[in-house]
């Protein structure tokens, strides 16, 4: 599972990619091990389901607010930054991203930057852009440091490296730093942080992502556990923030709410470590923090999924990943599987958005529809049914017009004709009646092999009398009419 | 009254979510309508069977109209609207008698009636007001014993362990997993088994197990592992899919455990062993 091969060639084959992670007893043992932990973790962190539920509700609002007042708010987003002394720049696509933050390193002579954890410059695919140019880009996150180490790339959004268990990590620290093998957690987390504090002091730019933006204030929130978040954005003498342009939300007294259901949703958490609210650069008094800073917001998509009111609602996201954490398929396949930066059933219904449908065909299907993502989501994204939606896009003509990009991919005349045919012999009684009657009497001539389905069930046999033919029966013999 | 209830600590990695319902029930009526679902009609048809003789014992009339197919979900999940409209259409004809319930021995079916209707006619105002009038009067077959017609079992089996296997439409759409707890609470002879990750789905999903045959394999391999570790001698659910997926899966891997549908179950139980004479 360490392949480092572009999403796109990866894209087109997530069953294969499914098949390959569940013969990995390892790995599955180890996204087992973790989610059910986490599971609990939230669970507990959520002791009282009225609350749990109102704050869910509260979210959502909140959420649909910010929303449908996007535009204004990052026009008030801007105009308040800039006061503050931060720069916005705009990036409609990951290139545009890109281009803006290699510019602004480019201006200061940067060769090294340290990152803290950032989903964005994941899109973005910042480290690799930014190493062709001649610049280290190391990540700081302990979770991605790992994956870092190892030419991976994330497998879960808030723990990047739950992929792998500690006797995995200590043979990467082995192998790459030749650092002794320990099982310790804490004497492998002290391997990462003696590297990184020097890269710290050394870095040119610190580059971080943006849990919430707010707009009245121009403040930028950034919760973390490691203290890689605070360093990040305040030892180097440049802060480049990047995030997607849905973080904006109206004020302060917002926040409170959504952090609060990030970090119980995220890690059981009643809140992070630490707390950053980044307002400006260091002021002529102060003593420490960073001498610029500036904001990258990126669209990458998100106005196409904002054009479509069911699908904005894909934008609530506030990234806690408890979607993963409780999903029967991620738990199973991992986040390498969905080939993609955001895996699990958030990943399903935002990546279409940003790479197109024909990129990810099989996402909207790799889903049972079981439900626990949409009942675990913090900001009620009603997940399942925007899997449903997007299916009824992936099956569309692809002459048609497209509402989502890429739509139209699994359009196929045979599988049509199929569903015609269903609904041929559902919406006539008495052809419906008739198959009934053939199947059942025709019972022996079932074929033992029915595709995929007898790969892992034995072949189902008809009843030697339908339902529909024992009613009839029963219901005369007592007098009541079958009409 | 713990019986009825999902731990107190709840155990996320165990048992189904707790859920409060807030659905307003009706008087017993004097008459309903079974739809009796297309998985049960073909593969469980003794399970319809079971829930029509269990609903006349409430002395209630069971009628079954003939015309009657499939609610139209496959095609819905699928990503086929038009052709899961067209079904819907028929079914929504079919079952419009106003005033008369409509029972239905499946989670997932009832939940289309009950939710996924409504997005299929939103568009179409006067079918939907038809739609919110089907949604008002569906019932799952073990809410409508328990919360309509407020049955009292009386057990006349053996002692016995089994597990419930409650399906995800169940828990998350129907609010009606709590319901088949407590009729099986009612039969004293009855234990009922927890199992490993209890409140996870089965990997049925519909067409989901055939286009990813290898996680839904995964995911039903797991299941019915926990349901055989849960010492239980057999599994029961109120879900023609998940019995199909679950049984199937059994059947492959050559195991003896089984699970049948909760209607014959509880037939079975307040009849004794001569339940399969009765009728």
């Amino acid at each position: 599972m360490s392949q480092r091969i572009p999403a796109t060639e990866l894209s087109a084959n997530f069953r294969g990619r499914a098949g390959e992670a569940l013969a990995d007893g390892q790995l599955s043992s180890n996204f087992r091990t973790a989610m059910d932990s986490l599971m609990q973790k939230r669970a507990n962190a959520f002791p009282d389901a009225d609350e749990r539920e109102g704050l869910r509700e509260l979210g959502n609002r909140i959420k649909a607010r910010s929303l449908s007042k996007l535009p204004d708010l990052l026009e008030q987003l801007e105009q308040k930054l800039t006061e503050n002394g931060v720069k916005v720049h705009w990036a409609e696509t990951v290139e545009e991203a890109n281009t803006l933050v290699h510019n602004i390193i480019e201006a200061r002579k940067g060769r090294q930057v340290v990152k803290g954890k950032s989903m964005v410059s994941e899109e973005m695919e910042m480290n690799d852009y930014l190493a062709e140019r001649g610049i280290e880009c190391l990540e700081s996150d302990m979770g991605e440091y790992i994956v870092q180490l190892d030419g991976e790339k994330p497998s879960h959004i808030i723990m990047p490296a739950i992929h792998k268990n500690a006797r995995q990590v200590s043979k990467l620290f082995h192998d790459k730093l030749g650092e002794p093998e320990t099982e310790d957690v804490n004497q492998l987390i002290q391997v990462g942080r003696r590297t990184l504090r020097q890269k710290f002091m050394e870095a040119d730019v610190g580059v971080s992502g943006v849990n919430f933006a707010i707009a009245e204030t121009g403040t930028l929130l950034l919760v973390e556990n490691e203290g890689n978040g605070r360093m990040s954005t305040t030892v180097p003498p440049v802060h480049i923030a990047v995030t997607g342009i849905e973080k904006v939300v109206a004020n302060l007294r917002d926040v409170v709410p959504l952090v609060s259901l990030l970090t119980r949703s995220a890690l059981g958490q009643p809140i992070t470590t630490y707390v950053n609210l980044i307002s400006g650069p260091r002021q002529p008094d102060e003593l420490d923090g960073p001498e610029e800073v500036h904001l990258v917001l990126l669209d990458n998509g998100r106005s196409g999924a904002f054009a479509d009111a069911q699908m904005r609602q894909t934008l609530n996201c506030i990234r806690c990943g408890a979607c993963m954490n409780h999903c029967p398929v991620y738990t199973r396949v991992g986040g390498h599987t969905y080939g993609e930066v955001y895996p699990g059933p958030i990943g399903k219904i935002i990546t279409p958005h940003m790479a197109g449908l024909h990129n990810v065909p099989d996402h909207p299907s790799a889903s049972s529809l079981c439900g626990a993502c949409g009942d675990v989501c913090p900001v009620k994204i009603p997940i399942p049914e925007l899997l449903q939606r997007l299916r009824q896009e992936n099956v569309k003509n692809p002459e048609e017009p497209q509402l989502v990009k890429g739509g139209g991919a699994k359009f196929s005349r045979k599988e049509r004709w199929i569903w015609r045919s269903w609904q041929m012999l559902n919406t006539r009684p008495g052809l419906y009646r008739l198959f009934l009657w053939a199947a059942t009497r025709m019972r022996a001539l079932a074929p033992s092999n029915v595709g995929p389905w007898t790969e892992n069930h034995s072949a189902p046999v008809p009843a030697r009398r339908s339902l529909h033919d024992l009613a009839a029966a029963h219901l005369d013999s007592s007098g009541e009419t079958s009409s | 009254m713990s019986e009825l209830f999902y731990d107190a600590a709840p155990n996320a990695t165990r048992v189904a979510p707790e859920r409060e319902t807030d659905r307003h029930y009706p008087d017993k009526p004097e008459a309903v309508t079974l739809f009796g679902t297309c998985v049960v009609d073909l593969f469980f048809p003794e399970a319809g069977l079971d829930a029509i003789r269990l609903l006349e014992r409430e002395g209630i009339r069971v009628n079954f109209p003939q015309a009657q197919s499939c609610c139209g979900q496959p095609a819905w999940t699928s990503g086929y609207r038009n052709e899961a409209r067209a079904v819907a259409r028929a079914q929504l004809e079919v079952l419009d008698r106003p005033g008369l319930p409509v029972v239905v021995p499946s989670g997932s079916c009832a939940g289309m009636f009950r939710h996924h209707y409504r997005a299929l006619f939103a568009d179409e105002p006067d079918t939907l007001k038809r739609v919110e009038a089907l949604a008002e009067r569906t019932f799952e077959l073990t809410e409508f014993l328990l919360k309509v017609c407020r049955v009292q079992l009386s057990d006349q089996g053996e002692p016995s362990q089994i597990a419930l296997h409650t399906s995800c439409s169940a828990r998350r759409e129907m609010n009606t997993h709590l319901h088949a707890r407590e009729l099986l609470g009612q039969l004293d002879k009855v234990e009922r088994v927890d199992h490993d990750h209890e409140s996870e789905c089965c990997g049925f999903g519909g067409t989901f197990s055939v286009r990813m045959p290898e996680v839904s394999g995964a995911m039903v391999n797991d299941k019915t592992r926990s349901l055989i570790d849960s010492g239980a001698v057999e599994m029961v659910t109120a879900d023609g899919g998940c019995l199909m997926n679950i049984n199937g899966s059994l059947e492959k891997q050559r195991e003896a455990f089984r699970g049948r549908h909760l209607a014959s179950f509880l037939w079975e139980r307040i009849n004794g062993s001569a339940a399969g004479e009765v009728a």
